[in-house]
């Protein structure tokens, strides 16, 4: 009996893991098992270093915590900046408001669009030479000359420019997410409150965050995972990676595998390190939840 | 319980607008809609595998400007031999290659196909059976084939005796267009800032001189697309060789003079000495080439560093554009100033081909003096072919001319380790962004050197 | 008197402030867009110097031309094609899944849902190349079904997370009572997971079309022919090496985000209120 119910079970995930095993988990061994070898991508033949690749990386790669740090920078304010603005606009678009059709489908537009686009429009937008200039106008038309600056080629705030931009496009997830989780939300919990004679913050602090709880942490491990491997837009916007500024890991691992004497098992062993941390990261993250709970 | 259950059920049912039974049926339609098409594209995929008996060469690029003209040139080619030549266009570039790795893997590489990379890529190729020797087909008929290109382009193609990669001495690919990255300057521009358009600057004191009048008037001086960091290398070669001669540039690569010799420190002090003097365009380290044209096209630019291929796109930008090419002005007048050219694009053919012998005959078409010609007209670039060269527009000549300084690294029989090239430039865009000192980014790219030298012993 | 004016004023004045941070979001939401479209109608040479939303001159002519390009249609038909199976393929497995770590006990459920999670977060990068070789040995390499599997393939991850936190949600008051009514496990995940998981299918739905849609990297590498290539890869030939004929390119990507945008708004209306759980307070 009990066996039968579980294999009635297994049903449910065969299809899954047999497709997932074939076409996830194979290449992954290959890859994996590569980051113990030196190769360079076309030779049939490879050397078998074992751990020399991640010793590397982990003690002698300064420009690949360089980009480690970037990527953190960038996902640090997409943490915060986005999904706050992401929660916002949700919470903003969940009441009765006119027009809210019109917002849900304005807001998924970023997006949508696809990722050479983003970066050239935005490059044209911020661009003080080659591009429209629009930034530094605007904050000139809104009194405030002094603040007017090279966005795109000062090293000081490229980053953060690249990481400002990288929210635009990436809010309209959170959005959604956001958006649906808090339709799930009853009704009727807000109105038992608001009989109580709770105030709108009352309700929004005791109801609505509480039962967000796990949507947010969902959003906020999506978030790190999108963020941390974010690269396209960085040669959209800034061409490269800017003597170091806005190196990003994935970046790095393209820069192993090309040039005069290609590394594939290093870029290899960089993709797994970087497929550690990412794990021990998520894991915090999704345990802090289970706990919060 | 059993109320609930209904309840919701009906409620479900009636507030979406009835979405299970909507759902359902939605579905249902699309899975017809869906089986409908499968079953189309199958019977598609099914009628095409029908093979021929005459023999087709498939040939990849990744080259979309010249895909028409290519097309155009492989119906000639059947109309003329009855071979059926497959013109395959993948781009952009990087998808290109990516693409050649994985069919290198699978063993499952077209009858002709280029390469981008550098040697030692082409030569790991080589070495795992891809690439025929055409050696005996360019020197058959006391060397008819060979002689026809310019010697700077097959160069790029060839393995010299004793060369560093180990690969046997020969040539292994077939150059279709030649190209020359130099300095471009904009006429009108020169003549708004005073300067006779005809004299543009020779040195590098002149050069650096103009820095400030240029930044005054409002204009940007140099472009180029020094994001991506290759263009930063290819000049910083260039005056490598300006000041201190071939031999040096090549023992260094060797490992047998260090990049903190006074020489070296003076390149780098030449990007320090051009920021300095407001001659950079700002924020030329976040520029890809594309945008750096664009400047250079819209004469918001005076100078550029590009390749003859701007030309083909500066027309199609602004066709009224008054420029002329000139080589990056002197440092040092103790060696010449030299200049990076050679084979543009090249083929290769597939070592494990059924075709072999059809794809040689048509590459040999393909470099033929007409089709070179025609190939130079339609799509702006150089031909391979030496003979081709009289019809061409004068601004190409212009480039042309440069070959006669030319070199690559792909001749030189060394190369160099990525990280130090990459530590070399990220280094050289810190200079420029006043980050580091031109000392420091020697003593660093030296440690990165060291590092590897040390590594290369240790195998 | 005055309570019921200061109370409307103040809900006029929070209402006006919202609509005003909405509009303005919107608004750095539609300038890219705008441009995109706008610059689809210029002409090479003033893409860039003529800055503003509304050209002078229409040149509808670009959309013909890109229309009537090079497997531009087929490109099309093949990449709804590719879209619509990797979304029903990923939509059914990952939701039978997501359902089963939810709600379903089993030997190796933890690990096997954390392999699943890991999967997200580890990029393996070049992982084209094994693809190619393990597809060439399965002799689905050159097939739509080989790419459509390794499409659905890489959608399951995210999918199943998405759809395992919002299975978790739904109250099990529902489902008992439709297991005590004689429901199949099948049977509760057909007619009350399914349903109740609507928002969140909804944007399973849009995220995977949307990955499928806009991937061009895997598509190139693994199809030789190139009736199979789906539409972003027809695309990139307007991205030349050298050259990029901007406006053409900028029709093809306004082109091709029209379809997706259609998903959308054909998704978006399942994520409405009042779906779960008010019946079980009631």
């Amino acid at each position: 009996m009990r066996l039968k119910e579980t294999l009635e079970n297994y049903v449910f995930v065969v299809p899954a893991v047999a497709i997932f095993s074939v076409f996830y988990i194979i290449p992954f061994i290959w890859v994996f098992q590569l980051g113990l070898f030196d190769w360079d991508g076309i030779s049939f033949a490879r050397n078998f270093v074992g751990l020399a690749n991640f010793k590397e990386i982990l003690l002698q790669d300064r420009n690949w915590w360089q980009s480690m740090w970037n990527a953190s920078y960038i996902t640090l304010i997409a943490l915060t900046f986005q999904n706050i603005l992401a929660f916002m606009l949700a919470w903003a678009c969940d009441r009765e408001i006119r027009m809210k059709n019109f917002y849900r489908v304005i807001f998924f537009i970023p997006p949508v669009l696809s990722e050479i686009v983003v970066g050239m429009v935005w490059r044209f937008i911020i661009n003080d030479i080659e591009g429209a200039n629009i930034i530094n106008r605007l904050l000139a038309a809104c009194g405030f000359p002094n603040l007017m600056h090279h966005w795109l080629s000062d090293p000081k705030t490229i980053l953060t420019t690249v990481a400002l931009v990288h929210c635009w496009k990436g809010f309209g997830w959170g959005f959604l997410i956001f958006l649906a989780g808090l339709q799930t939300i009853p009704h009727q919990l807000y109105e038992a409150a608001r009989i109580d004679g709770a105030n709108a913050w009352h309700s929004f602090k005791k109801i609505t965050i509480p039962l967000m709880v796990p949507i947010i942490v969902l959003v906020a491990i999506l978030t790190v995972l999108g963020s941390m491997q974010a690269f396209v837009l960085i040669f959209g916007l800034v061409g490269g990676e800017f003597a170091g500024h806005t190196s990003v890991p994935v970046l790095r691992i393209l820069a192993s595998m090309r040039g005069s004497s290609p590394r594939f098992g290093y870029a290899c062993a960089q993709g797994i390190t970087l497929g550690v941390v990412l794990v021990i990261i998520s894991f915090i993250q999704y345990r802090f939840s289970k706990k919060g709970h | 319980m059993l109320n609930f259950y209904i309840t919701s059920f009906y409620n479900l049912s009636l507030r979406g607008k009835s979405p299970m039974i909507n759902g359902r049926s939605m579905r249902v339609f699309f899975g017809n809609v869906l089986l409908g098409i499968f079953v189309f594209f199958s019977v598609l995929g099914c009628s095409s595998q029908r093979t021929e008996a005459k023999p087709t060469i498939n040939v990849w690029h990744w080259m979309t400007d010249r895909d028409a003209a290519f097309q155009d040139l492989a119906k000639k080619y059947e109309n003329l031999t009855g071979v059926k030549v497959n013109f395959e266009l993948y781009a952009p570039s990087e998808a290109y290659s990516q693409k050649i790795r994985a069919a290198a893997q699978g063993i499952n590489l077209p009858d002709i196909f280029g390469l981008l990379g550098e040697k030692l890529d082409f030569s790991s190729f080589i070495k795992a059976g891809h690439i025929l020797d055409i050696t005996p087909y360019m020197e058959a008929d006391n060397n008819k084939w060979k002689d026809s290109f310019f010697p700077k382009a097959l160069a790029v193609n060839e393995f010299a005796p004793g060369n560093s990669y180990g690969i046997k001495p020969g040539i292994f690919g077939v150059p279709i267009d030649i190209m020359t990255i130099q300095m471009v300057y904009n006429k009108k521009l020169f003549t708004q800032l005073g300067l006779d358009p005809n004299q543009p600057p020779k040195t590098l004191r002149e050069f650096l001189n103009l820095g400030a009048k240029i930044k005054a008037s409002g204009m940007q001086g140099l472009v180029s697309g020094w994001g991506e960091v290759w263009m930063i290398e290819c000049l910083a070669n260039d005056y490598a060789f300006n000041i201190m001669g071939k031999d040096k540039v090549l023992d260094t690569i060797k490992g047998e003079v260090p990049y903190t010799d006074a020489d070296w420190v003076k390149v780098f002090n030449i990007f320090k000495q051009m920021n300095d003097s407001g001659i950079l365009a700002q924020g030329i380290i976040s520029m890809i080439n594309k945008s750096a044209e664009q400047l250079f096209a819209n004469e918001k630019a005076v100078f550029a560093f590009n390749g003859s291929w701007c030309v083909n796109v500066y027309k199609g930008m602004n066709p009224g554009l008054e420029y002329a090419a000139m080589l990056p002005p002197q440092a040092s007048s103790e060696h010449p100033m030299v200049i990076w050219g050679g084979a543009g694009s090249s083929f290769m053919v597939n070592a494990r081909s059924r075709n072999k012998e059809e794809a040689v005959k048509f590459l040999t078409w393909l470099t033929d003096e007409d089709q070179q010609a025609y190939l130079a007209q339609a799509t702006n670039n150089l031909p391979a072919n030496k003979r081709s060269l009289s019809k061409i527009p004068e601004i190409l000549a212009q480039f042309a001319r440069g070959m006669d300084f030319a070199t690559h690294p792909n001749v030189w029989g060394v190369s160099e380790y990525s990280l130090v090239t990459e530590a070399f430039n990220l280094g050289i865009q810190s200079i420029i962004i006043g980050e580091k000192t031109p000392e420091a980014v020697a003593a660093e790219v030296q440690k990165v050197k060291d590092r590897e030298l040390a590594r290369k012993k240790a195998q | 008197m005055k309570h019921a004016f200061y109370y409307k004023s103040k809900k006029f004045l929070i209402n006006a402030l919202i609509h005003i941070f909405l509009i303005s979001v919107a608004a750095t939401c539609l300038y890219p867009l705008l441009w995109m479209v706008a610059s689809s109608l210029k002409t090479q040479d003033i893409i860039f110097k003529d800055i503003s939303l509304i050209p002078q001159q229409l040149h509808f002519e670009n959309y013909i031309f890109a229309l009537r390009g090079e497997g531009f249609g087929r490109g099309f038909l093949n990449s709804v094609f590719y879209t619509a199976l990797s979304v029903f393929g990923v939509v059914i497995i990952a939701s039978l899944a997501g359902y089963a770590f939810s709600r379903l006990r089993f030997p190796g459920r933890t690990v096997l849902f954390y392999m699943f999670i890991a999967a997200m977060m580890i990029p393996v990068p070049a992982s084209f190349v094994p693809l190619y070789v393990l597809l060439n040995k399965l002799q689905l390499r050159d097939t739509p079904i080989g790419y459509i599997l390794c499409m659905i393939s890489v959608g399951l991850s995210v999918s199943i997370f998405l759809l395992k936190t919002f299975f978790d949600r739904i109250p099990r008051e529902i489902e008992d009572a439709a297991r005590i009514d004689g429901c199949s496990k099948m049977g509760i995940w057909r007619h009350v997971a399914l349903p109740l998981a609507k928002p969140v299918l909804a944007v399973v739905i849009v995220f995977n079309a949307l990955a499928v849609w806009n991937e061009y990297i895997l598509a190139l590498i693994i199809f030789d022919s190139r009736k199979y290539m789906p539409l972003q890869v027809a695309l990139q030939v307007f991205q030349g090496e050298f050259v990029t004929n901007y406006p053409l390119l900028m029709v093809g990507l306004t082109i091709a985000a029209l379809p997706i945008i259609v998903v959308y708004l054909l998704m978006q209306k399942y994520i409405v209120k009042g779906i779960t759980g008010s019946e079980v307070f009631g």
